[in-house]
């Protein structure tokens, strides 16, 4: 398979993900160089087969008692904040 | 007397204690070969020495105190993936640059509660995605190693990824040991690589809390340093079930150091001839021969196993590594940490943020992650690639059947050159052909020197267990260690 720069486009929007339009071949290109490699697969037959999404799937316990065990530190929480206001994160304008 | 930046973490811990030397002797020796060492190899992002004095002085105190730790006093480097509060800590990336967490990752909590002496926050790949330490956003980390070959040692070599920093930085004797993470081979594949030791525990069985995350259900913490010992005492006090981790795994942690030096009579090695690729070097093919032959001469019985779904590992692994990380990397958005490039609206401000803060390596993964996750490419790629690596750990729980342990390369070449394989990503995938399965089964493996190549480069081997055996691990590979006896230093060192 091979894949276009309209399809790389697609993902990286909504990968939010900007790329330089001189790199959006070469990433195209690269995308279609993986998924032909990765496309090894197709040889198994995996009909039937459960998929394994975490090896420790059905082997972890539960929390012991609901309740809040963690929190109350907002200035902690905002100190790496690139832009702030009071105990807020702030945004460029979302809703006009 | 020999140098301090000589001794195993072992020995220093038994010099410290019997007061024959103290932590601040130790750390200052290895702050003035760090200094020369961090020029030559770039192993650190940030080095915290003014820290580590402190810490080396309030050590000595908790000795004489008689309160010390079971690793008081060791100058160790903590990769730049650990979350160190009041330490920048960047993950490679740009995207991170100045983020100074305000908490501690649990395990450098650990080390730290053990009285580990920090002497940087070390070097790695962009978010660990990379096997040659050379997508670093702050410069790629160089070997301390150079071959033999005039043509090897004109190059510069890397020191295998992602943990390349730690690597360097231990093999260079300017760490006595160091912390590493492993998703597909990054502890493993750099200690192969550097001529050290190194572990990747059971999946669960050290937290990552605090560690920032690459692929959540692939990526274990373990430590890497020059004796299988020191990564037993290492692992032992890195390890442990964490409230904060629900994936972590609620079982006592067994003191490793007790496996050492146990026989291996009786115990079974597994030798997969799928690993037996076509077009491996004779050399390796004949150090891996050469491994079996110490075991078997120790007493441990050599069995033949088939592990049918080996040459399916690698593009498993690069469809659910990628989709996990393209999932973890969508916190990167320039609103709570990191970079913020202004943009015309939000969702402009996220693209330039994110195209500016991600390297190409990154950015190519989080690329195919969002793509195999994507409306209709769903099943053909992920929940396939999920399906087989369910067939896959099977493979493994099958041959355990058979055997105690399973034995193999831990690559199929020493170092490459720096930029050798930087124009074919598939190139550099392959790395990680005899490693990744591994983390796609959960299982603990290690990785220890078997000697230097033709090429003066050292090369190492894998010990793979079954899952939370690391116990196995250590007995065997305290065997090995001894038979094999690699003394060889980088000349770097001198």
């Amino acid at each position: 398979m091979s894949m276009d720069i309209e399809t790389v486009r697609k993902i990286a929007r909504l990968a939010r993900l900007k790329i330089p339009a001189e790199q959006e071949q070469s990433a195209a290109d690269d995308m279609t160089k993986i998924l032909n490699w990765v496309g090894q697969l197709d040889k198994l037959d995996v009909s039937g087969v459960e998929p394994l999404a975490n090896v420790n799937d059905g082997n972890l316990g539960w929390r012991e008692k609901d309740e809040v065990t963690d929190g109350g530190y907002a200035s902690d929480i905002l100190a790496n904040a690139p832009e702030k206001m009071a105990d807020f994160f702030t945004v460029p304008k979302v809703v006009e | 007397m020999t140098k301090l930046t000589d001794l195993t973490v072992t020995e220093a811990v038994a010099l410290l204690d019997k007061k024959e030397i103290t932590a601040v002797e130790l750390t200052e020796q290895h702050i003035v070969a760090a200094e020369r060492g961090q020029k030559e190899t770039n192993a650190f992002i940030l080095t915290t020495f003014d820290q580590a004095r402190e810490a080396a002085k309030a050590s000595d105190a908790r000795r004489a105190a008689g309160k010390a730790g079971a690793m008081d006093g060791v100058p160790i480097a903590m990769k730049d993936l650990y979350c160190t509060k009041g330490v920048q800590t960047t993950a490679g990336s740009k995207i991170l640059e100045g983020f100074v967490p305000t908490y501690e990752s649990t395990v450098s909590q650990k080390l730290a509660d053990a009285g580990c002496v920090t002497l940087g926050k070390a070097n790695l790949d962009e978010f660990a995605m990379g096997s040659g330490n050379i997508t670093s956003a702050f410069g790629n980390v160089i070997s301390p190693w150079s071959g033999a070959e005039p043509s090897k040692a004109a190059r510069k070599l890397i020191p295998g990824g992602s943990s390349g920093g730690t690597a360097a930085a231990v093999a260079g004797r300017f760490a006595m040991a160091g912390t590493g993470t492993d998703t597909g081979g990054s502890i493993r594949f750099p200690s192969s690589v550097t001529g050290i030791v190194g572990i990747k525990p059971t999946y669960g069985r050290c937290s990552r809390y605090g560690i920032i995350a690459y692929a959540s259900s692939l990526d274990q913490a373990g430590p890497m340093a020059r004796s299988v010992a020191d990564t037993a005492l290492m692992l032992r006090e890195m390890a442990g079930y964490d409230p904060k981790d629900s994936t972590s795994i609620h079982i006592p942690v067994p003191d490793y150091t007790k496996a050492l030096g146990q026989s291996v009579k009786g115990l079974k090695i597994g030798i997969p001839r799928e690993y037996r690729l076509e077009g491996l070097p004779a050399e390796i093919a004949a150090f891996w021969d050469k491994g079996a032959q110490m075991l078997r001469d120790a007493g441990a019985e050599v069995v033949d196993i088939s592990l049918p779904h080996t040459e399916y590992a690698l593009p498993t692994y690069y469809i659910i590594a990628p989709a996990e990380a393209s999932s973890n990397l969508a916190r990167y958005d320039g609103v709570r940490f990191g970079l913020r490039v202004p943009g015309d609206n939000l969702i402009d401000m996220y693209e330039k943020t994110r195209g500016a803060g991600f390297g190409v390596e990154v950015r190519r993964r989080i690329l195919m992650g969002t793509y195999v996750l994507s409306a209709g490419y769903y099943d053909a790629y992920y929940k396939k690639a999920q399906q087989v690596r369910r067939l896959i750990r099977n493979d493994f729980l099958d041959a355990f059947k058979q055997c105690d342990l399973v034995l193999t390369p831990t690559a199929t070449s020493t170092a490459f050159g720096i930029g050798e394989k930087d124009d074919d990503p598939i190139q550099m995938y392959l790395t990680d052909v005899f490693t990744v399965t591994l983390n796609l089964a959960g299982l603990p493996g290690m990785s220890l020197p078997i000697g230097l190549a033709a090429d003066g480069l050292p090369m190492g081997l894998q010990l793979i267990g079954r899952p939370f055996e690391e116990e196995t691990l250590f007995k065997a590979a305290s065997a090995l260690e001894k038979a094999v006896g690699f003394t060889a230093k980088p000349a770097f060192v001198g």
